[in-house]
This record gives structure tokens, sequence and C-alpha cells, in this order.
């Protein structure tokens, strides 16, 4: 009897091994083709799809880079750099703003930012183009810097002011004795005490400006600001004949998202963690 | 300095905060409303007003009920994927006694979520494509190459083929989500199971379901407010094509105006997404309160 269970208990392992390991294979394997691809040539890839390529050549990552794929990630960059900064800042302000400091109708004020997280990008997208078209900030880079900020404010006030609410009340009244006055306690204090969240809130607002789309192709498209997703397809658009040279910029496009998500993992899953479980 | 000064200057944390969500966030949404009773050429600028006429426009539209449907399929397969399957799948790792070999299946499912909707999409265009996608040369070699076919240029595969891209691509959060999850139910409740003589598969419907709800109920909301705002992925692979047979209320919405130039119709079709995405935010501000008082 003992040993019919045991017999059963392999069975049922190996089957979840078999299942788990098969699961992974399907998520692992279309990546790597993509960056297999960014090495072959259009006759290989029309070939036998599964095949390696016969020489190892950076020709196309060359090509892409070439073609596009530079500014796209120069502007990238400075968008998400920009973006994360102004809204790590004023998120952080806003949080302490909430907890630490007696403010009018504060119920009110936190309703709305908070309330924020609630309403979806495209619902305010007409009205928006409105808004920048006539502040002449179409097409622009200033346009991403806006809405990557205000759109993300709601999502990473919530996270902050969240761990902020369990800083001891103490800390506050340590500062007040020693004469600090806010603007010190803030910054001396308070901030470097969130710094666990501060981590973990920048490198989730990299993730969205990184990838984001919407918003950079109606607001940037026609003009020489392209971040790398609306790149891409304008890559893929003046050389869709070349697949291999699409492939290259997807995978220079993907390679950065994913090497900050092995090393800052760990704040990653704590941040989503936090913030969709309270 | 008198109180009220003081209480008043504490509003200068919160004014950068406010000021950016109130310019770019809510007014949007009020002016919305407005331009949705317009008929409204950007280009020329001519408005009129023509109060209720789009969102009649919207009722006889057959395409906005085919894009209702499609973000109502999105949300049911993503509920099953994302939210049932991720649940099971999330406890399956965490029955494996290897910690490393838990971690390492996590991160490794979560890997499609740190790249772009727009890289995935593209990368599963490449893969559907009937010439050199391998897809079909898989279909064939297991001697399946009848199935194979363009699968997003067809009018019955192209939803379906863009949904089953955006599973592949999510379903690594919310097994990540539930992981954390299960992990913060006390060990003692699995070995008092355990030692009852549950079996796996009961304890996971008694002891494991019922302990993450809260997080249940808060995924279900997040998958289905999100499948209602689905744009990038089908933007990419199909445009919403063929013949509007991908078409979501996003993708329709950007058609309708910055292409068919019929602003005031994009802005109807703005606030009915606006009203589900409120409808199931309020709803579960309700739910999570009456847990609240359960408690």
């Amino acid at each position: 009897m003992v040993s019919r269970i045991g017999f059963l208990g392999v069975i049922a392992r190996v089957f979840l091994w078999v299942f788990l390991l098969g699961l992974a294979v399907v998520v692992v394997y279309p990546l790597l083709w993509m960056v297999l691809n960014g090495f072959k040539t259009n006759s290989q890839l029309f070939g036998n799809p599964f095949a390696l390529p016969v020489d190892w050549s950076f020709e196309n990552y060359r090509k892409a880079w070439n073609r596009g794929v530079s500014d796209y990630l120069t502007t990238s960059v400075l968008v998400t750099v920009t973006s994360t900064v102004a809204t790590v800042f004023v998120s952080a302000w806003a949080a302490y703003g909430l907890t630490r400091v007696k403010i009018p109708f504060s119920g009110f004020v936190t309703g709305t930012i908070l309330g924020g997280l609630m309403l979806a990008p495209s619902v305010a997208l007409v009205p928006l183009v409105k808004m920048f078209q006539a502040m002449g900030l179409y097409n622009s880079f200033w346009a991403l810097l806006i809405l990557y900020t205000a759109f993300r404010v709601p999502f990473t006030t919530f996270l902050i002011r969240a761990y902020m609410l369990d800083l001891p009340r103490e800390v506050d009244e340590a500062a007040e004795m020693d004469g600090c006055g806010r603007w010190t306690a803030f910054w001396h204090i308070i901030l470097p005490m969130c710094k666990p969240i501060i981590t973990s809130t920048v490198l989730l607002h990299i993730l969205f400006a990184w990838n984001e789309y919407l918003f950079a192709m109606i607001f940037t498209s026609g003009s020489g600001v392209q971040t790398l997703p609306v790149g891409l397809m304008s890559l893929m658009s003046k050389h869709g004949t070349e697949f291999p040279v699409v492939f290259a910029g997807m995978t220079i496009a993907a390679i950065p998202v994913m090497l900050l998500f092995f090393f800052g993992q760990r704040y990653i899953v704590k941040g989503m963690a936090d913030g969709i479980g309270k | 300095m008198p109180t009220i000064v003081k209480r008043a200057l504490g509003l200068a944390w919160v004014l950068p905060a406010l000021a950016l969500v109130g310019v770019f966030v809510y007014f949007p949404l009020a002016e919305n409303l407005g331009f949705s009773t317009l008929k409204w050429d950007i280009y020329s600028g001519s408005q009129e007003f023509v109060g209720l006429e789009n969102y009649r426009k919207l009722v006889d539209d057959p395409v906005f009920w085919r894009s209702l449907g499609n973000n109502v399929m999105y949300a049911v397969v993503s509920i099953a994927f994302q939210v049932c399957g991720a649940l099971v799948l999330a406890a399956l790792i965490e029955s494996i006694r290897s910690r490393r070999w838990q971690r390492i299946l996590r991160s490794i499912y979560f890997i499609p979520c740190a790249i772009s909707l727009t890289v995935a999409g593209l990368l599963f265009y490449f893969i559907y494509e009937p010439n050199l996608g391998p897809l079909n040369h898989l279909l064939e070699a297991v001697g399946l190459g009848d199935l194979g076919r363009s699968w997003l240029g067809e009018e019955s595969t192209a939803m379906p083929a863009i949904i089953a891209m955006s599973q592949w691509q999510g379903f690594g959060y919310s097994t990540l989500l539930f992981a954390v999850a299960i992990q913060r139910i006390p060990a003692e409740i699995y070995h008092a199971a355990a030692l009852d003589g549950t079996g796996p598969v009961r304890r996971f419907f008694h002891v494991t379901v019922p302990l993450v709800r809260e997080m249940t109920g808060l995924m279900m909301m997040v998958t289905i407010s999100g499948a209602f705002q689905v744009f990038n992925e089908v933007m990419v692979m199909t445009g919403g094509g063929p013949d509007n047979s991908s078409q979501v209320l996003g993708t329709w919405l950007y058609r309708s105006g910055f292409v068919r130039n019929d602003f005031g119709y994009a802005a109807a079709i703005a606030t009915v997404i606006f009203v589900i995405t409120l409808a199931i935010a309020v709803a579960q501000l309700w739910v999570a309160n009456r847990r609240r008082v359960e408690w």
C-alpha cells in the first residue's frame, strides 16, 4: 500500500516537472528565437525557422543601430530617466504631505491623487491631443515627460504613502526636537528611510516608461523624438522586408529591461506585491 | 504664524501632484464628456453640437459591438489563464521542495512581462507568420499541417491569436503575485492539514484558495480592467484587421478619431471605456470594504 502511494507520488512528481519545465521552454524559446534571428540572413530565416544562425555576425545589429535604433534608444533613455526622477520626487513630496503634515481637506486630497489610479489613459486621449497642440508641445519630448509623470503619480504616491504610514511617529518628533524644519526632515530623515520603496518605485517606473506605447505613438510618432516601442514599428514599416534587422532592433529594445529585471527583481517583486497586496 | 496659514502652507507638499493629476488626468476626462456631444473635425477645426448623436451612432455601429465583444473575450480568457491558471501554477510551484527552483521558475515565467508589448507583439507577429513562422512549421512537423494558416490574416483566428500572445506575455505577473500571497499563508496551517491526511488537491481547494481570495479578487479586477484597456498588442499585430475582426474599443477609438477624423465619435467610445473601468473600480472598492467589515 505504502509503496503504491510512493509510486503514484513519483509519477505525479514527474508529470509536474515535465509540465513546469515545458512551460519554461514555451516562455523562453520565442525570446531565444528572436535573439538568434538577429544573426541570420533573410534566406536563412525563410529556410528553416528552427535552424541556428550559420555565421554569427553582428551585421544586422549594426544595421538596426544605424537605421534609427540608436536615436530611439537615446530618446527612450532620456524620457525614462527624466520622467522617473519627476514622478518619484513629486510622489514622495505628496506622500510626505499626506502622511506627515496636517493639511486642510486631507481626505479629499488623498482621494483625488489616489483616485487617478482608476482612470484609463485612453479616456483622456482626445482632449490631451487638443491640449498639447494648443500648448505647442504636441510631437515633443515634453509631452511624454509630462504625461508619464502625471499618469504615474497616483500609483507611485500610493506605494510611497503606504510605506510612510508604517514609519514610526517618533521619528518626526525626534526631528522636531532637534529643530529640523519640515524640509530638512523630509530630505535627511524620511526620504532615506524610504529607500527600499523608492528603489521599487524607480524600477517599476522604468519598466513602464521604457515600454509605454499608447502615448508614445500618439504624441511623438510624427517627429524626431520617437521612443523605442514606436521606433520599432517604423523600423518595421521602413525595412519590413529585412526581417533580421527588425529582430535585431527588437532584441536591442528588450535587453536593457530584461537585465534590469534580473538585477532588480527583488525590488520589483516587493513593489508589486506591496502595491497590489494592500 | 497663525495655524490656519501654517496648515495652508502644508498644501505646498501635495500641490505638484494635485496640479499634474488635475490638469492632465481629471480635466481631460471631464472635457471628453463634452467632446462626445460634438461633431468635430480636428484638422479643419470645425465643431458642431450634435447632442447624443454620437452615442446613437455607437449603438448602430456593428464594429463598436464587435470591439466590445472582443474586449469581453479578452477578459474571459485572461481570467481563465491569468487568474485561475496562474493560481494553480503558483500552487504547483510552491509545492516543489527546492526553494532555488521555485525562484528560478518564477523568474523565467516573469521574463515576458518585463519586455514591452510592442516587442512581444512583433515577435508573435512573426511566429504566426505563415511562411517563416515556427508555428506552422511546428504543426507540420507533428502531422497537423492542415491546421496551418495565416493566423493573423484570417477573421476567425486573428483575435484568438492576439489573446493567446497576451496570455504568454502576462501569466508570469499574476503567478508571481499569487506565489507571494501563498507564501504569506502560515506554514502551520498546511502542516495541520497534512497531518489530518488531507491530500494536496483538497489542501489547494480548502486551504490555499480561501486564504488567497483577497488577492484573487484583486487580480480579477485588475485583469478585467486591463482587458477593456487593450491597445498596444492589437495595434502592433493587426491594427484591428482583417476587416475590423480584431478591433477592440481602444483601437476603434484611435481609428475613429485619428484615422477617420471623427473625434466626437472617438470621445463617445472613450466615455464607454470610462464607464466600464469606473464600474470595475467601484466594484473593487465595494468588495474590499465589505470584506473589511466582515472581519
